[in-house]
């Protein structure tokens, strides 16, 4: 088996989803090429080659890469793929965006968002929300898989593989990045948080947000949200959690004022530890919580927060 | 300018899902089915272009077997103009989905072609990815904000960090994402309308297309369950729990 990771970075670094996927990879085989395609991607490129365990990394450096449009690196993939026996990606909105493109001309029948990896041609994944898995086995030659990376530990630094240029930059012409409106924030990534405070329709307003923000930094925790809450308004989209948001699964999650709604717990219901915060004492988030606290969060979150500050570890 | 919107009958949203007996896939015998909904979310797009003058015709195309006429109809009840049934049971996976509507594409030339970003049975987010690239067209995934100007088609994205900005050369591929728009309902008079809609029924072999599956599932079985957990009555005690007995604070 030789595995080809498609590294997810912004051309200075590598994004922890790549980790996970290489996690994914390891279980697959043990020839591991990293690919960072880009443009001025080397500190990527460099910092993805002190993976350990990965054979090489292959840097593609070309303008037309830089924005990692799918138009322009899915027929580098394409021109790849023959060394492999297995392409991987993560199922992040870059690898969901990428992936599909490159196996359609490749002719495959890609497989999405895998959590977990019974041979080298069988995988299992959520369907409905995750309300239940489905074991496949691919009848492709060349599999190409995105892969849940909630289900994969992040793999360790230490490694020093060797970085080889490739050529490959395509400009299909087909379209042009305009750019982007990111959300900020000095608080821990969602999906590879410790602790994640979610907060519902229950909230109410983005001002009230702010009293979730004020915890979840007593905490140390990124900040979530359902469906709900980004459709009001409250917070912006890259906050949501659930079947077409993030999934995540932190070691504790903390949701307040979020009724349960199958799609939200699609996105949550791999956590370690689940902490429900609802007046609706019948919500169906309290049927996953391992505690659960019938309480106005406008009056538990201030009393959560003044015990945390009490009594701080 | 024509506009090509491909969707799909599925499960709906609010019905919980079950893992049949013997464990070959989920009930799907006298469950209600209904548009996927982010297919609804196309088809308004569609619809509004329509109503705004950036396009004359909306066409809503469907694979699978014959009751996706249904869902058809409920397109048609939004305010489509016409309707093509792809008729083939069971569905077949999203890369001969693709195939099917790149010859559907080819005959009917539209201008843009717009989709739901995922269907919420397979969960797979392909389809639009896959269309896009066997047409050699461009692709504009996870869409919240969309725009015609010319021959460009400006959108913004819902990406992991935030929005993203891109403009394409059409002819395009769009999927939508949930806060493109709200869908329309469908009144009682559209939907008399709507069954005097033309809608015409193909089979994959007549286009020409191999719909043969390439993966098998083996088996599909309930997730683990997580059982309901302890009710605290303070912030003292869900701290103390937390610290004492889960530990990860």
């Amino acid at each position: 088996m030789s595995i080809l990771v498609i590294g997810e970075h912004d051309n200075a670094a590598l994004r922890p989803s790549t980790l996970n996927v290489v996690t994914a990879a390891k279980a697959l085989g043990s020839d591991i090429d990293v690919l960072i395609a880009g443009s001025d991607c080397r500190g990527a490129a460099d910092e993805a080659a002190t993976i350990a365990g990965i054979t090489r990394v292959l840097k593609a450096d070309d303008a037309a890469l830089l924005d990692g449009l799918a138009e322009n690196m899915a027929p580098l993939v394409k021109s790849l793929a023959g060394n492999y026996s297995h392409v991987l990606a993560p199922a992040t909105t870059y690898g969901k965006n990428l992936l599909p493109r490159a196996a359609a001309i490749l002719d495959v029948q890609q497989i999405s968002d895998i959590s977990g990896i019974e041979s080298e041609d069988t995988f299992v994944r959520p369907i409905y929300a995750g309300n239940a898995m489905a074991t496949v086995r691919s009848n492709d030659a060349l599999k190409l898989i995105t892969v849940r990376t909630t289900s994969f530990e992040a793999s360790e630094f230490g490694g020093g593989a060797p970085v080889e240029d490739i050529s490959g930059g395509i400009n299909a012409q087909l379209s042009t990045f305009a750019g982007e409106e990111l959300t900020r924030s000095e608080r821990p990534e969602l999906t590879t948080a410790d602790i994640i405070v979610s907060g519902g329709r229950g909230m109410q307003s983005s001002e009230n947000f702010s009293m979730l923000e004020t915890l979840a930094d007593k905490l140390g925790a990124a900040v979530g949200a359902s469906r709900a809450a980004v459709d009001a308004g409250y917070v912006p989209n890259d906050y949501q959690v659930g079947q077409t948001g993030k999934v995540v699964a932190p070691n504790v999650y903390i949701a307040v004022g979020i009724s349960g709604a199958i799609q939200h717990l699609a996105g949550m219901k791999d956590s370690k530890i689940i902490v429900a915060i609802n007046k609706d004492e019948e919500a169906p988030i309290f049927q996953v919580a391992d505690y659960g606290w019938v309480a106005d969060l406008f009056e538990a979150i201030p009393q959560l927060e003044a015990t945390l500050g009490s009594n701080a570890s | 300018m024509k506009v090509l919107v491909p969707i799909k009958r599925v499960i709906d949203a609010n019905i919980k899902v079950r893992v049949k007996a013997d464990n070959s896939g989920v009930e799907l015998n006298n469950v209600k089915m209904a548009m996927n909904p982010f297919c609804e979310i196309a088809v308004e797009e569609a619809i509004r272009m329509r109503e705004a003058g950036t396009a004359d015709e909306v066409i809503v195309v469907a694979v699978g077997p014959s009751q996706s006429q249904e869902t058809l109809r409920t397109g048609l009840a939004m305010g489509a103009d016409r309707a093509i049934l792809i008729e083939t049971d069971p569905i077949p996976e999203p890369l001969a989905i693709a195939k099917l509507l790149k010859a559907v594409a080819e005959k009917e030339d539209p201008g843009i072609i717009i989709l739901g970003k995922q269907a919420i049975d397979g969960d797979n987010n392909q389809t639009g990815q896959m269309l896009a690239g066997l047409l050699n067209w461009s692709i504009g995934s996870f869409v919240s904000k969309l725009s015609v100007e010319g021959p460009t088609v400006k959108v913004t994205r819902e990406v992991d960090g935030g929005l993203e900005n891109i403009e394409l050369v059409a002819p395009a591929v769009i999927t939508v994402d949930l806060r493109l728009n709200e869908p329309r309902y469908a009144s009682l008079p559209n939907i008399m309308k709507a069954k005097k809609k033309p809608l015409d029924t193909h089979t994959p072999e007549e286009l020409g297309i191999d719909v043969s599956p390439r993966l098998e599932v083996l088996r599909v079985l309930e997730p683990p369950g997580r059982a309901a957990g302890i009710r605290v009555n303070s912030a003292d005690e869900l701290v103390e729990k937390l610290r004492n007995e889960a530990k990860v604070i």
